[in-house]
């Protein structure tokens, strides 16, 4: 049974067509990212797999659940962690575990509430009203939430928005081990190096279409490209480098390669402008690269 | 296990948090009115044989008291929850319309009953309980929390932003609960405004409620109750279908 099934999904939102005809499959156990620009229809397709949305067309399941006709189960399998930082101002962190589990008919589920206070770092904070946590803190508590019923299939919209690096880490660390555990995640972020190095497969999402779906390995290496990376003491590159290259930093460049041998000519017109090169280095492409290739092809 | 208990339990804790606000404030306004009111009006106006005005005042601000309150409860939860986005929770989880409908149902008739108990409780230091028929008091007490309840449901789904509900509020609660015979029977008025009277639901929760305390009222207190119970059966079809589509909480 697949954690997830999407067929043939399609939304409008009035003359907008936030999803057109999306389909994919997840399969149980897998660390999946869903990725795509500011507008792509990340948030909808996860708001019609919670059940905050319905589709116009199409089908989604979780676990083999479907999401309007056989609700009840499909939302007791899925933890869903919203991109909107909302907490009710009338709890502390434990009561919103525990009113949380109990939404889910768990009345009795002290020990879990307190494995996932523990492995959240939300022991000082437990017994803390909502309304005094940091911005962190209550990211942190909104993770809490979604895994408090226990569910196989995980989703985070943009769980690690505006957290800061420790944080950022030990939800991460957490999560994995959620994964190891056996549970199903499928995350959106637009950290492109937290789905590059967190997720075996990767959607990519534009105008509510699926651009690209496919293994993270295969999409790194699906171009074929090298990326030269060079950084020069003067700005003023000569006019035939400058249309190659692409700015990424002070006096820094990244110049697109077919191949090694191709570096030689950018550092020959280097040294004939007299600039000199404080540092370069050749790397493959990282998922920030093929991402923006995969969006301007689309 | 059921989801609706724990929603329940919500509801009742969010108003008991802040009791001052949402069960002594209410009461010590209805307290005023009384007091206004009957100094007032007490030796002008005599409404029923053998009923003076005080005692006539009584059932009708604790009626309009539990309706205001029982709508306030659901509708301001609802549009709280739906302005901080805490409303996500309990969407999330596998709650049936049904089960939603009937947590905020009750946790509106709990509240509305508390203010409606609190403020005939602070009545009796100025006039000696008497309930002549408690059944029919009971009956159009709860029927009216779950009206006024079911209303605030409505209000709550429907708007967007505090002005809506406060327009909601202004327009349409207090016209219907001032307009209603809590200060005087219906018969006083010109014929007109009777009329118009009879159309006002409220009018026939007050004025059964009424018939419990004195055994006297503007109507049959079984038409009132049939009137009464209509409004209640429709209103409530229709907030179940606004839930069981999503309407404005799943887009």
């Amino acid at each position: 049974m697949t954690a997830l099934s999407i067929k043939g999904i399609s939304k409008r939102f009035g003359q907008l067509h936030a999803l057109n005809q999306v389909s994919l499959e997840v399969e149980q156990g897998e660390f999946f990212a869903l990725l795509g620009p500011n507008g792509a229809g990340k948030t909808t397709l996860i708001s019609i797999l919670a059940g905050l949305t319905r589709a116009d067309s199409g089908e989604a399941r979780i676990m083999g659940h479907c999401v309007q006709r056989d609700y009840r189960q499909a939302r007791r399998m899925l933890g869903v962690v919203p991109q909107e930082l909302a907490f009710d101002p009338f709890l502390t962190v434990r009561e919103t575990l525990v009113f949380q589990s109990g939404y889910f008919g768990l009345h009795r589920n002290t020990r879990w509430i307190d494995a996932i206070i523990d492995g959240l770092g939300l022991q000082d904070k437990a017994d803390s009203n909502m309304r005094a946590l940091s911005g962190g803190m209550k990211r942190r508590v909104l993770v809490a939430q979604a895994l408090v019923h226990k569910p196989p299939v995980i989703i985070l919209d943009e769980p690690t928005a505006g957290v800061d690096v420790e944080l950022r880490q030990s939800l991460w660390q957490f999560i994995r081990t959620l994964n190891h555990d056996g549970h199903t995640i499928i995350l959106t972020t637009h950290y492109l190096e937290e789905a590059e190095t967190l997720c075996q497969r990767i959607a990519m999402l534009k105008s509510g279409q699926i651009v690209a779906l496919d293994k993270t390995a295969n999409l790194l290496h699906s171009g074929g490209e090298l990326y030269f990376d060079v950084s020069v003491e003067r700005d003023d590159l000569p006019p035939a480098l400058a249309n190659q290259a692409k700015p990424i930093g002070e006096r820094r460049y990244s110049f697109k390669l077919n191949r090694p041998a191709e570096m030689e000519p950018v550092l020959a017109a280097l040294r004939e402008a007299h600039i000199d090169v404080a540092d370069a280095s050749l790397r493959h492409p990282d998922l920030e690269d093929v991402f923006v290739q995969i969006m301007e092809r689309a | 296990m059921s989801g609706f208990p724990t929603l329940l339990h919500k509801e009742l804790i969010r108003f008991w948090r802040v009791w001052f606000q949402t069960i002594v404030a209410p009461i010590i306004t209805a307290m005023l009115y009384l007091l206004i009111f009957s100094h007032a009006l007490a030796h002008r106006v005599s409404v029923y044989p053998g009923v003076d005005y005080i005692s006539f005042l009584v059932p009708g601000l604790v009626m309009m008291s539990l309706l205001q309150n029982a709508f306030a409860n659901s509708s301001s939860s609802l549009i709280q929850s739906k302005i901080t986005g805490n409303i996500v929770f309990v969407l999330l989880p596998p709650i049936s319309w049904f089960e939603f409908y009937a947590a905020y149902l009750i946790g509106s008739i709990f509240r509305g009953a508390m203010v409606g108990l609190g403020v005939w409780l602070g009545t009796w230091l100025f006039v000696p309980p008497h309930l002549q028929h408690p059944v029919w008091s009971l009956l159009f007490a709860l029927l009216g929390g779950g009206l006024l309840g079911t209303l605030g449901i409505v209000a709550g789904i429907w708007s967007e932003k505090f002005d809506q509900l406060a327009a909601f509020q202004n327009f349409i609660i207090m016209p219907l609960t001032f307009l209603s015979g809590v200060f005087y029977s219906i018969h006083s008025l010109p014929t007109f405004w009777l009329n118009i009277s009879r159309f006002n639901p409220v009018f026939y929760l007050i004025d059964g409620f009424r018939y419990g305390f004195f055994g006297i009222s503007d109507v049959a207190p079984l038409t009132s109750l049939l009137v009464a119970g209509g409004c209640f059966v429709a209103l409530s079809a229709l907030c179940l279908l606004l839930l069981q589509r999503g309407y404005k909480l799943r887009h």
